[in-house]
């Protein structure tokens, strides 16, 4: 097997200026060894986000564990091969799930959160508590009443819609384990959608993406979530006319890039 | 009009012709989700036997989609050549396909501009995987804008240095890696993560400084919106070609937020700039199957023809680049390595048989049960049908966009393994920098420092060495 290049390759100097695979080297018209076999590590990594199951329960009890009320919904999509091939059922509840919701729905609340599986249970295992953790107190700052947190199975964003509905909230903000790029197999996303309801389209959302180690960490996250919920409840809107100014020194990853379902890119989850 | 087929004892029955064509289409997760898929194998095959028998006439005329309700309809049926359609105008589907298998490329050439989207759909839909590499094989389709592009055994190469904040070092670097490898001839093709004009200033005039600056004979794009390419023009900036995702539906258009007339605006706005050296086609279309589904307006059509009606959109425009983003959407419109292979034969041979410049972006994403030996499959599949370009991502991992294309060494394989020839101007090019030897092998020495050293902006990170 080849060795890496050494620092002063212009090559390996050229390489440090992108994340992109770069400067790879080649044994003949083909990759080196190692950049098979590193390539192929990711894709394993990025697969098996996408097909390990959500553990609720671990996730719960760390959820709980920061002292927020827990509710476990699954979404009409049975298992992750029905999941992957009906985006339909992945936006839709069970009945059963409805009626729980709604026997657990008082007077309403502010804010609804759901904590979804989407296409990387890793992100939500990784990232999910660590980020209600940052966005905590900001919660109790706004004094925004909150509904028990909904832990979501087989779910797409648009889930929230129902579970925000079933809870009387004023917004829902799903945090939803992204489609993994073969190197951020662990980003998650956050949509904010203001008057939760079925049928609200991709464009009355506004998203945060790419919350994960290695893109936006979790306090810059919930900066940025408080911003949006703020402005939300002041203008009375979501999505597409709610543009996030929360501060040049926090411009995230271009998360429109992201919502553009039906745009000819595929939404993230 | 109700069309039937008798299998055994039994009837099948399609209420109408856009049914027939959906059920006759092979089982794809995106017609299922759409609920027009056919259900049963059996189904599917009445349907493939019964497809054969319509005559190609009889196609033309019963539009799928109203003429009154779609400008892609209108489109299609106003600019159709009655003239190049009679040669074929008295064959049904199955007739077309023996001829199709017959014709010489002459014969080919010269009956695209009567084949609608339809009929070439309609067609691809009886035939297997080899038929439409064979046929494809055969279609010349030339373009030009500053080399040639679509000669007979050549192979472009988009070379795509996305970059997730649109540095300009690192997307720089990416465009020099790529160049070391011989790519690029098909265009210089930035997806941008930001929309805003000022970033896609700095982007066009980068990309224009290197182009001048090592003298490549290759054009260079910035793959953002047409509304925002046309304001790139109207502010004098540097634009080689326009770019725009287009569908094969008015509506699903519509949630692209483009029209035809605004494609027509654009096309003049480019002509105008005479930027070509050798010809002047310069728009760059995107196109994949499923786009109208995910926006709702496939008006109960089956994707793939819905598709192919995209490159009746291109074809108005004269592009020099189109290309279907075959495995980009996801497994909910093409579940597997299966299925996005033989979509991606069966568009670049409709989009040949039309006489679009069609290249493939043979891509999956990470939710789909595919890999990069599934894209090996499709690449040298495509290789030899003749397909005008792939795309080259660094390493075949797209770190902006997420997904998985082709990379710089996947066209070196392909040359090596077909003995496919770069566009011949650049390949002249490459030669005379001493890029690669007179077969158009890369040389081991190759000036790599030279490259970098003349790239605009990375002299000053100290990479000029």
């Amino acid at each position: 097997m080849s060795a890496d290049r050494g620092p002063e390759d212009p090559w390996a100097r050229l390489a440090r200026l992108t994340p992109a695979r770069i400067g790879l080297g080649r044994a003949g018209a083909g990759l080196p060894t190692r950049e098979v076999l590193r390539f192929g590590l990711a894709h394993a990594q990025a697969r098996d986000a996408v097909h390990t199951p959500l553990d609720a329960e671990a996730v719960r009890s760390d959820i709980a564990a920061l002292g927020f009320e827990t509710l476990t919904v699954t979404s009409a999509a049975p298992d992750r091969a029905t999941y992957l091939r009906r985006p339909d059922l992945g936006r839709a509840l069970t009945d059963e799930a409805r009626d729980a919701l709604g026997a657990e729905a008082g007077e309403g609340v502010d804010l609804a959160l759901v904590v979804a599986d989407g296409l990387s249970a890793r992100a939500v295992h990784e990232g999910a508590a660590g980020f209600l953790a940052a966005f905590q107190p900001h919660v109790a700052r706004a004094g925004w009443r909150l509904a028990p947190i909904v832990l979501a199975t087989q779910a797409r964003v648009a889930l929230g819609d129902g579970i925000g509905a079933a809870l009387k909230a004023r917004a829902v903000v799903v945090l939803i384990g992204e489609r993994p790029g073969l190197s951020s197999p662990d980003s998650l996303g956050l949509y904010l959608t203001l008057g939760p309801r079925i049928g609200r389209s991709d464009a009355e959302r506004n998203c945060i993406s790419n919350v994960r180690p290695a893109g936006l960490s979790h306090d810059l996250a919930a900066f940025k979530l408080n911003w949006l919920l703020t402005q939300a409840f002041a203008l009375g809107l979501s999505g597409v006319n709610l543009k996030d100014a929360s501060g040049d020194a926090l411009e995230s990853a271009p998360s429109s890039t992201l919502l553009a379902d039906g745009a000819g890119r595929p939404d993230c989850a | 009009m109700a069309y039937r087929h008798l299998v055994g004892a039994r009837t099948h029955v399609f209420a109408d012709l856009a049914t027939l064509m959906a059920k006759a289409t092979p089982v794809r997760s995106g017609d299922r989700l759409a609920g027009i898929a056919a259900e049963s194998a059996e189904e599917e095959m009445a349907a493939r036997w019964c497809l054969a028998d319509v005559p190609l006439s009889e196609i033309l005329a019963r539009p799928l989609i109203a003429y009154e309700a779609d400008d892609v309809t209108r489109l299609i049926l106003d600019t159709h050549d009655a003239a190049a359609f009679h040669e074929i105008a008295h064959l049904t589907v199955g007739d077309f396909r023996e001829f199709l298998l017959t014709a010489p490329s002459a014969t080919l050439a010269r009956i695209a501009p009567g084949i609608t989207p339809e009929i070439a759909a309609a067609v691809s839909k009886i035939m297997r995987n080899q038929d439409l590499i064979l046929v494809a094989r055969k279609c010349r389709v030339v373009t030009r804008f500053r080399n040639t592009i679509g000669l007979q055994g050549r192979l472009a190469v988009r070379l795509q240095p996305n970059h997730p904040t649109d540095d300009a070092a690192g997307i720089t670097a990416s465009i020099i890696d790529g160049l070391s490898y011989g790519c690029g001839d098909a265009v210089i093709g930035l997806n941008p993560a930001s929309d805003s004009v000022s970033t896609l200033s700095g982007l066009l005039h980068l990309f224009d400084d290197l182009i001048r600056r090592l003298e490549i004979p290759t054009q260079g794009c910035i793959l953002t919106h047409v509304t925002t390419t046309i304001e790139a023009m109207n502010r004098g900036l540097p634009v080689d070609l326009v770019f725009q995702s287009i569908a094969g539906t008015q509506g699903a258009n519509a949630s692209f937020g483009v029209t035809l007339p605004i494609l027509k605006e654009a096309h003049e706005a480019a002509l105008a700039l005479k930027r070509g050296t050798v010809g002047d086609n310069c728009m760059y279309f995107e196109t994949g199957q499923g786009s109208a589904l995910s926006a709702g307006q496939h008006h109960g059509i089956d994707q793939q023809t819905l598709e192919a009606r995209a490159y009746a959109v291109a074809r108005a425009f004269r592009p020099l680049l189109v290309n279907t983003v075959v495995g980009f959407i996801g497994p909910e419109y093409l579940y597997d390595g299966k299925e996005i292979i033989r979509a991606g034969l069966e568009d670049h041979f409709c989009g040949k048989l039309m006489g679009v410049p069609l290249g493939v972006d043979v891509c999956y994403t990470n939710h789909a049960e595919a890999d990069q030996n599934d894209m090996d499959t499709l690449l040298t599949l495509l290789g030899a049908a003749g397909c005008t370009f792939i795309m080259g991502v660094p390493g075949a991992d797209d770190v902006m966009l997420n997904y998985q294309s082709t990379s710089f060494h996947d066209s070196l394989y392909l040359r090596e393994v077909l003995g496919l020839k770069r566009a011949p101007e650049f390949e002249a090019w490459l030669e005379r920098i001493g890029l690669t030897d007179a077969d158009g092998a890369l040389r081991s020495d190759g000036p790599s420092a030279r490259l970098i050293a003349a790239a605009p902006g990375l002299a000053n990170r100290g990479l000029a060495a």
